[in-house]
């Protein structure tokens, strides 16, 4: 075999892996779209917001420090101490609790039974406003991911596979932060499916996803379940954030990972958390092979912002409601 | 009293049929016309017209663009992006091939290639319907950016990719370029909107409109009844696009002078545009003005505010605007999330009773 | 009723800037927020501070005051417009966008105002040729020259011999990375070396094909154009690979601390060009320390003095202040205009005595602007990141670039510019 194939097969793998990586992003706005038909724009934004928050939190930053000092000319910065990254965490998610909390009472409560684009304009002015408070409150400076996930390419697999290839050809190289991606996102995965197949709210998650109006009648507090998908959904962001945050360092830009996941829900359907994971591993073999095969020999490059959505175009062309999306049904 | 429908009879047909059947409502349409036309271009000075009356007047009309797919036939675009991008190369294109050409015709004929381009992209509408077709509509957002980037003969072959409009003269006016009189451009674009939105108006209350509706409404019912799903969405994607080409046309020519593909017409385009058709109001041209001036307008304003008024630091200023915009964009949604046009009818409404509410 | 009636008076008044002619009046058209808010920052801090030292400690410039006015743009041109407009009657001297796209929305209003613009290792590289761009300057140095500098350097490094070797440029794909492409190839066409050109696409998020490309490739160099999170990212991944940290040079917008500093201890032995001093070993930080912040007058929060962007801002507006001081003496008068400054700049020498009489002994080259000649002598150097110290180091000495090359390119590309906008050469 000549080291082009090899070659190829490393492209695929690492498809594979920045797949893993799109589908963090894209299960959040699942959760949220199953429970509550809301196409949650702020999903990147939340990762955003989280991500700066955890990283706050570990580096005992004061929270407004910034405003505090412009209105009452302290000169305020940090607490002075370093957090462990378990506690910081904790407490993370405590923050996202509340933000799902606040979300729902004082946003969506008031928006039940608008249309979906309005839904997701509103999502839309959330991001806006998140991206705003987040700043604020972390100050905008691009900051420093550590939580102790080693980075760099996979020795163990370059060194046992470098042989395959000859002269030119040095191994496989995988990410280790992506290896490490992957087992969250199964971890992830097979928590969440668990949770809602095996235990009582679980159950009433399911039950709100198929019906709203039923599940009322049976006693579901829409509200709870509500708070409870959006915080979990604050979690799967959480995960996104310090995944992504690790490569790129924390900022503004963390807040665009959103629109790399818009095209693996297209492909795996809104409705389907398995969906979510297939799609975002089609998209991304898909891209990375594209830009290896044609992209960067022929079109120049760069490719791989559109290709996505041009390939989950022609898909959708056949099979309008994605891979494991709900059968579309239409009565007149 | 002022606003009222009684004593106001028609006698003709076409009496009946106007666009604006209450007295009050023409007055204050015409007066709008004479200060528009014949008031500011007097006033206007280079701030309000760079700053505030251009990107109004041309996002108007790409918001009536938009508003004719999403509001009136129903089908969301993420693409405005790409598609005012589509305008602006072509307007550049236009003007730098053939220099003599007018640039009115130069504009109208950016809309034309933008018409064909949107109504390509709209060919997947017939198919896939709803959220998926609003992601779609991103595949042609992103690729049309790509396009425009990599494509040299898009650009003239010019080192850095940038387009900038070269001067052109209308009855020796300058129109594009940097010499330019505010009011000359300022009428210029009016002139467009004017044509336009009377053009949509009319558009919408024919029989195209309708069929347009009654696809909005369900489209498999519009189909039973005799509306032709193909040619009522092509067309409805190709006005939209048409609307949406001629303001990326002008948007290049008049208002920056010069663009960057990925800067000036990237996602966010979309997503305002979005914005100003539904804080405006979905299915109505007051709305997409409404709307177009909301968000022109109120960046400016709480800039003015925070950083003229109160004097605070300008990066404090620029996250709480951030929160502000965000924060309104919400509120406005939840206390009426059809927008400042339905508003407008509830004001009406009131005001027919004013002042006897009995 | 009341409500909106008070919102309308309040818009109304908002709305009409009202300007204050005394003082000079310097633009400042920053970015705070957005995706390149946190390069945007330390810039403008700098920019300003320099402005307040330079009020608190000399009483202004040529005893009249400085007056900055910071107007956010978010790197977004619409808003660019807005700043320029809304500050320009307002009797702006100068303007320093910040932003390649607002610069080249720019140079055609701000060259029919009669106002200067200055875009300093950025924006329309042509601009250096003062015969065709009047109110337009990129001294000390431009991306052309940035190009010539990094090949020189990897020149030296080869004991002057590149012929063969695979160079690969990973450029923003917008306006921005896509200007040294030409010089590069006609530099590899004089080299002999093999030039790949490798873009990535806004924002940059996500550069696993290209740095795949790399590893597969093997460049011996690797040479920048990034902005915003492409930097962070494509020093990760280089580090990833393990691609060697001293064969990757970035352009001087690929090399500040924020770039660096997420990669960790990885991103150590990474170079980056540089056309003015790194560090805070300057007589005239002291000044600022005490005269500014802890006075408690710094900008923003603060904490950005002495970071490569900081001083970038601070050259910047040092440059800005010695032409005004070279208008007044030109011009014989205190309160100059945009015109005045424009003659100003045009006369500007910097002279390392006046560097030294600064604080700023060093700082950066001294060169001379000429009517001709609005780039400046086109001097950069080499900077290598240090991630034990966390500084950076320069590591050669200020060296030129290729004249013959630059200056051809130049000559076409500004002569393309007259010929479609009917500009007649100056200087004559």
């Amino acid at each position: 075999m000549s080291a082009n194939f090899y070659y190829g097969v490393e492209v695929f793998l690492n498809g594979l892996m920045t797949g893993v990586m799109y589908s963090l992003v894209a299960l959040g706005f699942v959760l949220i779209f199953k429970a509550s038909g809301i196409f949650n724009y702020a999903q990147g934004v939340m990762a955003l917001f989280a991500a700066l928050t955890l990283v706050g939190f570990q580096n005992g930053q004061i929270p407004f420090a910034h405003l505090i000092n412009a209105i009452f000319g302290t000169d305020l910065h940090h607490f002075g101490w370093q957090m462990p990254t378990f506690l910081a965490i904790f407490f993370t998610l405590l923050v996202m609790i509340l933000f799902a909390y606040i979300v729902e009472k004082y946003v969506l409560q008031h928006l039940v039974n608008q249309e979906p684009i309005i839904l997701f304009m509103a999502t839309i002015g959330l991001a806006y406003f998140m991206e705003g408070f987040g700043d604020l409150m972390w100050g905008s400076d691009v900051k420093k991911m550590d939580v102790g996930i080693p980075q760099g390419g996979n020795l163990w697999l370059e060194e046992s596979t470098a042989f395959l290839g000859g002269e030119d050809f040095f191994g496989f190289y995988v990410d280790n932060l992506d290896i490490w991606a992957a087992i969250f996102a199964a971890i992830l995965v097979t928590s969440l499916v668990m949770f809602s197949q095996y235990t009582k709210t679980g159950r009433a998650l399911r039950a709100v996803a198929d019906d709203h109006q039923a599940a009322l009648s049976v006693g579901i507090s829409l509200r709870t379940i509500w708070v409870i998908v959006w915080s979990i959904s604050g979690f799967v962001a959480l995960v996104a954030g310090i995944m992504w945050g690790s490569k790129s360092g924390v900022q503004f830009s963390l807040s665009l990972i959103a629109l790399k996941a818009l095209p693996v829900l297209m492909l795996g359907g809104f409705t389907s958390i398995p969906g979510a994971i297939i799609g975002g591993l089609i998209v991304g073999v898909g891209e990375k092979m594209f830009e290896f095969l044609i992209g960067a020999p022929f079109l120049g490059g760069a490719t791989e912002n559109w290709f996505a959505y041009m390939l989950a175009l022609l898909f959708l062309v056949f099979r309008p409601q994605g891979l494991f999306g709900e059968k579309i049904i239409e009565r007149v | 009293m002022l606003y009222r429908e009684a004593g106001d009879f028609k006698t003709t047909y076409a009496k009946d049929q106007q666009t604006f059947p209450i007295a009050f409502d023409r007055r204050g349409y015409f007066l709008t016309l004479i200060i528009a036309f014949l008031v500011v271009p007097f006033l206007v000075n280079d701030y309000w017209l760079n700053a505030i009356l251009l990107p109004f007047l041309i996002y108007s009309i790409a918001a009536m663009g938009l508003n004719i797919l999403t509001g009136y036939c129903g089908q969301v675009s993420l693409g405005s992006g790409g598609f005012m991008a589509v305008g602006a190369y072509a307007s550049y294109k236009l003007m730098t091939s053939f220099p003599d050409l007018n640039m009115i015709i130069v504009v109208l004929l950016s809309g034309g290639i933008t018409a064909l381009v949107g109504g390509l992209f709209g060919l997947p509408s017939l198919r896939i319907k709803g959220f998926y077709l609003a992601v779609v509509t991103l595949a042609a957002q992103f690729f049309l950016v790509w396009l425009f980037n990599k494509v040299p003969w898009f650009y003239n072959y010019s080192a850095s990719g940038q387009i900038s409009a070269p001067e052109r003269e209308i009855l020796g006016y300058a129109v594009t370029g940097a010499n330019v009189l505010p009011w000359v451009s300022y009428l210029f674009c009016l002139s467009f909107v004017f044509v336009l939105a009377w053009g949509a108006r009319n558009l919408t209350r024919g029989a195209n409109g309708r069929k347009w509706m009654a696809i909005r409404d369900m489209d498999i019912a519009a189909e039973i009844i005799g509306v032709d799903p193909l040619k009522t969405k092509l067309t409805a994607f190709a006005v939209s696009s048409f609307y949406i080409g001629v303001a990326g046309a002008l948007l290049f020519s008049v208002y920056l002078g010069a663009v960057e593909v990925g800067e000036a017409f990237g996602i966010s385009k979309s997503f305002l545009i979005l914005f100003m058709v539904i804080i405006g109001g979905l299915g109505s041209i007051f709305g997409s003005f409404a709307g177009a001036a909301f968000m022109v307008l109120m960046p400016v304003l709480l800039k003015n505010i925070m950083v003229g008024q109160f004097g605070w630091a300008i990066d404090l200023a620029a996250h709480f605007e951030f929160v502000i915009v965000g924060g309104l964009i919400v509120f406005f949604l939840i206390v009426e999330p059809h927008g400042f046009a339905q508003l407008w009818s509830i004001a009406k409404e009131k005001l027919r009773l004013w002042p006897f509410p009995h | 009723m009341k409500l909106t009636k008070i919102a309308a008076v309040l818009a109304v008044t908002t709305l009409v800037a009202t300007p204050a002619m005394a003082d000079l009046v310097f633009p400042s058209l920053s970015y705070r927020t957005g995706p390149y808010g946190a390069n945007g920052i330390p810039f403008a801090d700098g920019y300003s501070d320099y402005f307040t030292l330079v009020n608190e400690r000399d009483n202004g410039i040529g005893g009249e005051k400085a007056k900055v006015v910071e107007c956010e743009t978010g790197y977004n041109t619409e808003k660019g417009v807005e700043c320029y407009e809304s500050t320009k009657s307002m009797g702006a001297l100068v303007y320093q966008p910040l932003s390649t796209g607002i610069t080249y929305q720019l140079i055609p209003k701000v060259t029919a105002d009669g106002i200067p613009l200055h875009s300093m290792g950025y924006g329309r590289t042509s601009a250096a040729n003062g015969k065709v761009f009047s109110n337009i300057f990129n001294y000390p140095a431009n991306y052309w020259n940035g190009a010539s500098i990094a090949i020189n350097h990897i020149l030296k490094e080869n004991g002057g011999d590149v012929k063969g070797k695979k160079i690969t440029l990973l450029y923003h794909n917008s306006a921005y990375g896509k200007e040294p492409i030409r010089t590069l190839e006609e530099l590899s066409k004089k080299h002999g070396f093999k030039l790949t050109l490798i873009p990535v696409d806004h924002p940059g998020q996500e550069q696993k094909s290209q740095w795949l490309q790399i590893r597969r490739e093997k460049p011996d160099n690797v040479i920048m154009w990034g902005w915003g999170v492409m930097n962070q990212v494509a020093i990760q991944e280089a580090s990833n690979i393990r691609y060697p940290m001293d064969k990757f040079i970035g352009i001087w917008w690929s090399g500040s601390e924020n770039d660096v500093i997420p990669a960790g201890d990885a991103a150590h032995g990474y170079k980056a060009l540089g056309m003015h001093a790194v560090g805070s070993d300057f007589p005239v930080f002291d000044d600022i320390k005490k005269y500014v912040v802890d006075a408690g007058k710094a900008a923003g929060a603060g904490d950005q003095v002495g970071t490569v962007l900081y001083n970038r801002g601070m050259y910047a507006a040092m440059l800005a202040v010695e032409a005004v001081k070279t208008a007044q003496a030109l011009h014989n008068t205190k309160a100059i205009t945009p015109a005045m400054m424009r003659d100003g700049m045009e006369a500007l020498d910097i002279t390392d005595a006046k560097m030294a009489a600064l604080g700023m002994a060093g700082f950066g080259p001294s060169f001379k602007v000429t009517c001709e000649n609005h780039g400046g002598p086109g001097l950069g150097m080499v900077t290598q990141w240090d991630a034990k110290a966390k500084k950076w180091n320069q590591i050669s000495e200020y060296g030129p670039s290729d004249a013959t090359v630059i200056n051809a390119l130049i000559a076409e590309d500004s002569a393309a510019f007259a010929k479609e906008n009917k500009i007649e050469e100056r200087c004559n």
